[in-house]
């Protein structure tokens, strides 16, 4: 079975140890020499498959994660959710013990199930229970290749105990097959030719881009297609696909209203992007578009889509829906553009460049001037936090792997490298950001480059343990405590019910908020064995509290720091 | 934290900080300049402003200087004009929840708006190092 693993070239084990495993977690440190994959330590299930989360963002393939088939599934299921949402390659291996005479008497028994796998069928690609080695061989790199193949998604291959500890037939030999990834699907010729039509002739055309960069060629060729159409991009940012500072970056401006036709690139909620929603005394919407405009999608979520869990979102017409990666799409489409443009377009097209550039330069100076505010306020501001940072990591060869201080980071800084951002959580489910930072740090670990975490203090309460894995396998890692001492995002939706209802309004910090006693995160992370300082309260005081944790992080370990900050 | 924040918008004046649709009084805003002229509004106790800021959650989409977030809008050191924030506040155009009169009173909202302006006025952003 570890044969299985190195053939497809899995470089870590993220598991908490569980008996149902027991014979992989042995074969993988003894006969696999813990190395390639090497066994990391992890203090929760949920923290094992966000670390796979994050990591295989940065690193564009998975790596293992073992859990018992039960109790371990069921600590890990939000994150797999998470992952299926972010349409991320997660790889999840169930110890179970199905032949029910083998069962050792107690726990064993709680700790098997009939179907393991079951439990996550909604929101996984692809499951097996191989029956013999040979099949799980077939089985593990199968999953492997379905992980793997847009739309990417989590996969679970359930271990039968018995096959994870009985020996090899008599010749000892096992045929592992070859893995090959599947080129990603590109869009149809005349359908790219139709597209590259609509965008040529638009006065304004935008680009909306979510999850358009899989690999570090994505920002490229999306920065191509935008420079030849002159076009704005809103940058969604649930991957790094274009540089904050580019030009052509209109993430800011409300470049939607004016626009004669929208391409969205891989978009999770294309609805969202063009209607405004508002939730007050009752739900309602209305479009942003202007009349006559037309939408173009291309993404490979049209090619993969299930029924139970709603992420899909809320349909939304368009004029052309192409069921293809985005990605594997831009070449093509950027070299169809080129054809399609004549002199006299190129010549708009370089007015209407200039126009944008004018207005992203705007954007800048406004961003500048709204972090002014409150420049010097206790607690400290979010912009403050995040220009503070920016001014520690700027000169290393930095990834923010989680997190933006209530959007600062993607204003103030620039971001211009492909592995500089990898998108949030997916489903919104809290207890992703810690985790998925430590696996991110994980995968930027050999190539030398310096990981920040811009930590909320709710989503850190869920699995802190985390912070010991990251100091015990010595993975840099800076987190700066964005901490607003509540669940905040939802102490606004009680806040909104007690408003509506015109009842206790004052009480609407109930039952949300983190505080009496105030969480002591610095005291958190040392306990862990990770440097930390704080809480600060004092924006005085930050700059040389990141200073002392970036030297820190620079000599290889994990690095805190509590900032209490304005709420937003 | 999701970058899709429109969910995340509940409790907000419609025009928010970051899709620039303040309103004049407050979008034009320069650092170190003198407020507005406004109508005058009613004398209002700062301090009890402050309390009454942050007990009724108004902190949490404005932060507690009233200088906006993610999820509102920046309505200090100077917010619009007095009688235009009170009809705003009674009947939001946006997420912002209404708040009635029997919840804050003409002069609990006189209060709050003495509060607001009696924030610190910004730094120029080109005295600011960490802003260049």
């Amino acid at each position: 079975m570890v044969d299985v693993l190195k053939s497809v070239g899995f470089d870590y084990i993220c598991a908490n140890p569980g008996s149902s495993f027991r014979g992989l977690h042995e074969s993988v440190i003894n006969y696999g020499g813990n190395q390639r994959p090497e066994l990391i330590t992890c203090c929760h299930e949920e923290s094992s498959v966000a670390m796979g989360h994050g990591y295989a963002k940065v690193e564009g393939k998975p790596l293992g994660v073992f859990a018992h088939g039960t109790v371990g599934l069921q600590h890990a299921a939000m994150a797999i959710y998470n992952a299926w949402c972010d349409r991320v390659p997660v790889y999840v291996m169930l110890g179970n013990q199905l032949d029910a005479t083998m069962r050792r008497p107690g726990a064993e028994w709680a700790h098997s199930v009939q179907d393991a796998a079951a439990m996550v069928r909604d929101y996984t690609k692809w499951d097996d229970t191989p029956m013999s080695l040979p099949h799980f061989a077939e089985s593990a790199v199968r999953a492997y290749k379905i992980a793997m193949t847009p739309p990417m998604a989590p996969v679970v291959l359930v271990v039968n105990a018995e096959l994870q500890e009985q020996a090899l037939a008599a010749d000892g030999k096992l045929m592992i097959p070859k893995l090959s990834i599947p080129a990603p699907p590109q869009g149809e010729a005349a359908a790219v030719a139709e597209v590259a039509r609509l965008l040529v002739n638009a006065e304004h055309p935008v680009i909306v881009a979510d999850r358009v960069a899989r690999t570090p060629a994505g920002l490229a060729a999306l920065v191509e297609l935008a420079e030849t159409l002159q076009a704005a991009v809103i940058d969604q940012g649930g991957r790094m696909n274009f540089p904050t500072r580019h030009p052509l970056n209109q993430s800011q401006a409300r470049a939607i209203a004016d626009a004669d036709v929208i391409l969205g690139l891989e978009v999770s909620d294309f609805w969202g992007a063009v209607n405004s929603y508002r939730d007050q005394l009752s739900r309602s919407s209305h479009s942003l578009l202007k009349p006559g405009a037309k939408l173009v999608s291309i993404t490979s979520g049209d090619l993969y889509v299930r029924a139970n869990y709603q992420d899909f979102q809320r349909y939304l017409p368009v004029d052309l829906a192409l069921a293809a990666d985005a990605e594997a799409t831009l070449p093509a489409l950027t070299d169809a553009v080129r054809r399609a443009l004549t002199a006299d377009r190129k010549r708009a097209l370089e007015a209407r460049g200039a126009k944008l550039t004018e207005a992203g330069a705007a954007a800048l100076d406004r961003a500048r001037l709204d972090a002014s505010y409150a420049w010097d306020a206790s607690p400290v501001s979010t912009a403050r936090l995040s220009a503070e940072l920016w001014a520690q990591i700027k000169n290393e060869d930095w990834a923010l792997v989680n997190g933006t201080g209530g959007g600062w980071a993607r204003r103030l800084w620039s971001f211009d490298k492909p592995y500089q951002w990898i998108g949030g959580a997916g489903g919104a489910g809290v207890g992703y950001g810690m985790p998925a930072a430590v696996g991110a740090a994980l995968a930027h670990k050999k190539h030398g480059r310096f990981a920040v975490n811009i930590q909320t203090d709710g989503d850190l309460m869920y699995a802190p343990g985390v912070l010991w894995t990251a100091a015990h396998h010595r993975i840099p890692l800076l987190t700066v405590m964005h901490n607003n001492r509540a669940y905040h995002q939802e102490l606004m939706h009680v806040q909104k019910m007690c408003n509506r209802h015109s009842r206790g309004i004052d009480r609407g910090r109930i039952g949300s908020e983190l505080v009496d006693p105030p969480i002591d995160y610095a005291k958190v992370a040392q306990g862990l064995g990770v440097h930390a300082e704080g809480p600060i309260t004092d924006p005085k005081d930050l700059g040389s509290a990141l200073a002392r944790a970036v030297t820190v992080v620079k000599r290889g370990e994990p690095a805190l720091v509590d900032v209490v900050c304005q709420p937003r | 934290m999701a970058m899709h924040s429109r969910l995340t918008m509940a409790i907000a004046f419609t025009f928010t900080v970051l899709s620039g649709r303040l309103p004049g009084a407050l979008s034009g805003q320069a650092p170190g300049s003198t407020p507005t002229q406004q109508p005058a509004a009613p004398a209002g106790n700062a301090e009890h402003g402050k309390t009454l800021f942050v007990n009724n959650g108004c902190y949490q989409c404005h932060n507690y200087e009233g200088n906006g977030g993610g999820a509102g809008a920046r309505i200090a050191p100077n917010p619009p004009p007095f009688r235009g924030f009170v009809a705003y506040v009674r009947s939001p155009k946006g997420d912002m929840p209404p708040y009635k009169e029997k919840v804050l009173s003409e002069q609990d909202l006189a209060d709050i708006y003495a509060y607001l302006r009696s924030r610190p006025r910004p730094p120029a952003v080109s005295s600011i190092l960490l802003l260049k």
